[in-house]
């Protein structure tokens, strides 16, 4: 008699792999093998974990038609099952995945569009934070304000498109009438956050995710400021802050050497 | 092994419903009589956000009862503590009065296979599994409850009868059971068992909950019905009987309506509540017939 660890090896290789026969010993009611049988915990596998990222990534779904994405996630499922039971956290690797599929060479946009969706579900499940408002913020001294560094929402993040990847995004989650678009025109910077329940997706100028990532590593505003310049010469401090406050991505600040406020 | 369980928590022996986030804002608005709801733990292993803000809301107002389809207590390795870790906190936040898990497998080298993947009755994987049901009791100070599987093959090496197997399960591990009487009724056709001869033989003194769902009916290469566990349309006719027979033997017990895909208009889900209610009313336990006046 084969051991459980045998039968289990035997039973999770063939489930991946459709050249394979259904192992030996596996039988129905009259104890002969059937492929049918086994054949319905081939498709569980593949069919629940196509739902799942169809659930995560339904702007891409609607972009490929479902053709096309159950190809796509065949492909990706049998070379990359979830790490853990967690599912609401399985395709982090989609979006790179999508870089390299060859069918999907033909829409450059796509993995970015898949990048804000994956950007959208990780805010969604993000820790809780409470947002400060601009009053605790003008309570800093002016001459100080350079020196602070800012505890920023644990749901933040940045995706930057050489596409206009956040347009494309929205023609195409429920609501979105999708358009004509002028994939030469100029990139788009998205800035995703939950402050409160609901996940907040917004187009940032450029210099914006440098300057945002500057800050979220625990660099100094000042600091921050020089990345950002350097990436956009126009780059305007004032209205940048004074944006980040309004859109809840401010939860904290500290001054140098000091603990945090929040 | 023996918990205590704190009876503020405890759930009546009513109706419950799968929580599903289509229904979270109805809930909230509209307050059901609803007897309580249950939820899949995994979905709630996130840090923050909208699932854990709408679950507290409604916690406060229902029982609640944790649901697992993620330990893999039937597969031969051990058990990923992290997440019996995870399981325990969830628990200590959310305080279910029950929780329940699968006989079944979906854990390999490869990963998570997100399926419940059936395992052989022998000796081996008896003990496997009291060992595994031993120390997820242990590490939540709690009992659990083990559900019967549906499945779509037997395994030649087995040596038990699901139900006797099951039998020894609770007699070695102390856990409760968890009836899944679609499942019955599923592994049944697949099986070509008698599913009353099933209800009848399982260990029903230690069945503290019950779950119904749907299923679609298909077949085997040899035009066998093969029925597959979708939960993802009304409970059918045979499972009501089924159902009414399994009232009628262990009694009013909280029992869930499970419906995971395809998640209908909530008046369609809290009506299948209500005709499982209808059921439990209309049938006590049989009296011995000795004590019936007469």
């Amino acid at each position: 008699m084969q051991s459980l660890a045998e039968r289990q090896r035997s039973f999770a290789a063939a489930l991946l792999d459709p050249a394979l026969p259904a192992p030996a010993g596996l039988v129905g009611p009259d104890g002969k093998s059937s492929s049918r049988r086994f054949a319905v915990y081939r498709n569980n596998v593949i069919v629940g974990l196509t739902q799942t990222l169809k659930d995560a990534y339904p702007a891409v779904h609607r972009i490929v038609g479902s053709e096309f994405f159950h190809a796509l996630a065949r492909a990706f499922v049998v070379g990359a099952l979830p790490r853990s039971p967690m599912l609401f956290d399985y395709g982090a690797g989609l979006p790179d995945f999508i870089d390299r599929f060859e069918p999907a060479s033909v829409l450059p946009y796509l993995a970015d569009v898949a990048r804000i969706e994956r950007a959208w579900i990780e805010a969604y499940h993000s820790a809780e934070a409470t947002p400060i408002g601009p009053s605790a913020f003008s309570e800093i001294d002016p001459d100080l304000l350079p020196d602070v560094s800012l505890v920023l929402h644990p749901s933040v993040r940045i995706v930057r498109s050489r596409f206009p990847a956040l347009t494309i995004w929205q023609m195409n989650i429920d609501g979105g009438v999708p358009g004509p678009v002028d994939l030469a025109a100029s990139g788009e910077n998205a800035l995703v956050v939950r402050p409160e329940a609901c996940v907040e997706v917004r187009s940032i100028p450029n210099g914006s995710p440098e300057f945002i990532h500057a800050l979220g590593s625990g660099r100094s505003v000042s600091a921050a400021f020089k990345e950002a310049i350097a990436a956009d010469p126009t780059f305007d401090l004032s209205a940048n802050l004074s944006d980040l406050i309004g859109a809840g991505v401010v939860v904290g600040f500290a001054f140098a050497q000091e603990p945090l406020r929040t | 092994m023996r918990f205590p369980s704190s009876p503020e928590d405890r759930i009546p022996p009513r109706a419950g419903v799968g929580l599903k986030a289509e229904h979270y804002r109805t809930i909230i608005d509209t307050a059901p009589d609803i007897g309580f709801f249950e939820v899949h733990a995994e979905n709630y292993m996130g840090p923050g956000g909208p699932p854990h803000r709408y679950l507290s809301a409604i916690r406060e107002r229902y029982p609640l009862s944790l649901h697992g389809v993620g330990l893999s207590i039937g597969a031969d390795r051990p058990l990923d503590e992290d997440h019996i870790e995870r399981l325990r906190l969830l628990r200590q936040r959310y305080r279910p009065g029950l929780f329940s898990e699968h006989l079944a497998w979906s854990t390999h080298d490869t990963g998570f296979l997100n399926d419940l993947l059936p395992v052989p009755y022998t000796s081996e994987t008896l003990q496997r599994v009291v060992e595994h049901i031993d120390q997820i009791q242990t590490a939540l100070g709690c009992q659990m409850l083990l559900e019967n599987p549906s499945t779509y093959v037997a395994f030649a090496e087995s040596t038990y009868a699901e139900t006797d197997f099951i039998a020894e399960v609770v007699r070695r591990s102390g856990c409760g059971l968890l009836l899944d009487v679609n499942n019955v009724f599923v592994a049944s056709t697949n099986q070509q068992w008698d599913p009353v001869a099933y209800i009848e033989g399982y260990p029903l003194a230690s069945v503290k909950e019950i779950h119904l769902a749907g299923n679609d009916r298909q077949a085997d290469e040899a035009g066998r019905p093969l029925l597959i566990d979708t939960h993802d349309r009304p409970v059918e006719d045979a499972v009501w009987y089924l159902y009414e027979l399994a009232v009628r033997l262990v009694g009013p017990v909280p029992t869930l309506i499970e419906w995971d895909a395809e998640v209908p208009p909530w008046p369609t889900l809290a009506g299948e509540a209500e005709r499982a209610e209808v059921i439990m009313s209309a049938n006590r336990p049989e009296m011995p017939r000795h004590a019936v006046a007469g």
